[in-house]
């Protein structure tokens, strides 16, 4: 698969982008886009995956979202597999794109096979009203289609903030496993969740005190090992929410630990273990 | 928030009881017509003298539309012996002109400050009605460079809403007065005390205005009443600031939002009830695991019936208290 850019935005664009909502005692009338609006996705599609053929996805997996986004900047977006008994396609990658954001490729997964990866979500910024498209690329080496139309916009620039001064520094990571939901769930399937302190700064936001745009400095490759099994690669760009959240289903094994490594667009690293079952 | 549904007026549940004196009731009508550009019917700007020297205008409950020209906010006006504050201007420029002419039927005294209580656009898009003339603006010392990076997308978002005559309207005047912690100003035979608020709590430049002769305070958008509440800073940080607010020696609080004025402190218990439940719901699904999809649906349903709003804003809430909490 082709290398995606996550290209920021150029400065010329900014203007635009920048004065986009940001929701706050603001309710939007904007029109639904008119029907002359042409669909990004087709030029989009042939720059993400050139030459390549997209299949409908729809009996493969699932993306979810919110029609109406309470919060832009905060958009909730899930995937899971959704695939008949004996259909033996296993997804190997999943690249999430926002049609309408200056940059649209939000995320990609590579997900290893063995790890029972069947659902993964996170949280978006998203631009303007668009479709979310998810494309898989399964073991059959085809790739795979769905998408979810959200109405939000002004995301993307959106001031940070929701800050509160509790002190958690950039970098710090929390991970959770989850209990099994009931007894008599699936033991072959439980649920974590990563949480990575960061800006992941989209450089379309404004410093409030120098009032210069931020550099973009965001999360570039988030991954998460049960013991030493590598489980899950999220490679991210600027439309992943501030204070990246991953939440995934897995098959568990006997480790004793997860590991988490993180590193961003200005060369930091950061990483944990953490340990497989959740604390008393 | 984005949203299609428009309620441009909605009657207020209850009356309020009676705090001070209704001493005026002045209406100005037709006032704004041909001002409120789409709408073409007369519009009243009612105010209220709510305690000596103290009126108010209460704006609507209700989104802003063209047809309420973003009237949803409260104004405060006091009025000394030698001069006149404005607390807030309303959403737009054609209620600032018709608060401006509203205030020259009560009182000769020239408007030496006009005093803003935080950034969002239906307390600050009315300013250019006041700008020239002397006047001094007033806010929180981080005011100026939150209308700064915030003023464009606020410009942009009611544009749609306001349409464009009313935006091209819009002057964002950043204040020259700021207060750090507090400031008095003297209006003659009157001063208000003017607070700052850390942290971040409604916003992160929430100022609140205390007429020290009437005990009347003007709370901004840190006190709602009736209308729910709205979180665009931090449910942890407005928690913080409330028990600090409530030390204020005041009488009767005019709030932000909501039509009436209310009885000092017991005006903020609902709200900070429902901030309350906000925060125990949203902690309770984190601890348990749940996901902000299936938390915000659930978080402060107790609280339903008790605002006005509250699907309109509730879920907002809950999203950015989920998101602020699940680092507790």
């Amino acid at each position: 698969m082709r290398t995606i850019e996550h290209a920021v935005a150029p400065a010329g664009r900014r203007t635009i982008l920048g004065a986009a909502a940001v929701g706050f005692l603001m309710p939007s009338r904007r029109a639904a886009a008119s029907p002359n609006e042409q669909d990004p996705w087709p030029a989009l599609a042939s720059q993400i995956f050139p030459d390549r053929v997209l299949e409908d996805g729809s009996d493969l997996f699932a993306i979810d979202a919110p029609y109406r986004a309470e919060d832009a900047a905060v958009v909730p977006v899930s995937m899971r597999i959704a695939q008949v008994p004996h259909d033996t396609r296993e997804i190997r990658k999943i690249v999430l794109a926002i049609d309408a954001n200056p940059s649209p490729v939000a995320a990609t997964f590579t997900i290893e096979p063995g790890s029972g990866i069947d659902s993964i979500s996170t949280r978006v910024r998203v631009d303007d009203y668009t479709n979310i498209h998810a494309v898989a690329e399964a073991n059959d080496g085809r790739l795979y289609a769905v998408a979810r139309y959200v109405k939000a916009a002004g995301g993307c620039s959106a001031p940070a903030l929701k800050q509160t001064a509790d002190g958690i520094p950039v970098g710090t990571l929390r991970f959770r496993v989850f209990p099994a939901a009931e007894p008599g769930t699936d033991p072959n399937r439980r649920e974590a969740q990563v949480m990575v302190r960061h800006p992941n700064y989209s450089g379309m936001q404004m410093d409030q005190i120098s009032r210069l745009y931020i550099p973009a400095d965001f999360l570039e490759v988030l991954r998460v090992w049960q013991g030493d099994r590598l489980l899950l690669t999220v490679e991210g760009g600027i439309s992943i929410s501030e204070n990246p959240v991953f939440r995934f289903g897995f098959k568990p094994d006997a480790a004793k630990t997860f590991r988490v490594e993180v590193g961003d667009t200005g060369g930091n690293r950061y990483s944990g273990v953490f340990p497989a079952e959740p604390a008393a | 928030m984005f949203m299609i549904r428009l309620r441009t007026h909605l009657a207020p549940k209850r009356r309020g009881t009676a705090i001070g004196v209704v001493a005026v009731f002045i209406v100005v009508a037709a006032l704004l017509a041909g001002r409120f550009q789409v709408n073409a019917q007369p519009v009243a700007f009612a105010i209220q003298e709510i305690a000596n020297g103290d009126y108010v205008h209460f704006g609507q409950i209700a989104l802003s539309s063209v047809d309420n020209a973003a009237d949803i906010a409260n104004i405060g006006i006091v009025v000394g012996t030698d001069a006149v504050a404005i607390i807030d201007t309303g959403g737009s420029v054609a209620v600032g002109q018709a608060l401006r002419e509203a205030v020259g039927k009560i009182t000769g005294k020239p408007v030496r400050y006009v005093i803003n209580t935080h950034e969002h656009p239906d307390h600050i898009f009315g300013n250019a009605a006041f700008a020239g003339s002397g006047v001094i603006f007033v806010g929180h010392r981080n005011l100026p460079a939150s209308i700064e990076a915030h003023g464009p997308f606020y410009l942009r978002a009611f544009r749609d809403i306001l349409g464009d005559d009313a935006i091209a309207r819009v002057r964002l005047i950043a204040p020259t007065l700021l207060v750090d912690d507090t400031v008095k100003l003297d209006l003659g035979d009157r001063t208000l005390l003017l607070t700052a608020w850390y942290p971040s709590a409604h916003t992160d430049c929430d100022l609140t205005v205390l007429d020290e002769k009437t005990h009347t305070l003007f709370s901004g958008d840190l006190v709602f009443i009736d209308h729910i509440p709205v979180i665009d800073g931090s449910l942890k940080g407005w928690l913080d600031v409330l028990p600090k607010l409530a030390a204020l020696p005041a009488e009767r609080v005019v709030p932000g939002h909501g039509r009436r004025a209310g009885p000092w402190p017991q005006a903020l218990d609902d709200e900070q009830r429902y901030l309350r439940t906000v925060r125990a719901d949203v902690r309770g699904f984190i601890a348990a695991g749940k996901k902000l999809t299936e938390a915000v649906p659930r978080v402060a349903q107790s609280e339903r019936d008790r605002w006005m709003l509250f699907d309109e804003y509730n879920p907002r809430n809950a999203t950015a208290a989920f998101a602020e909490y699940e680092w507790e």
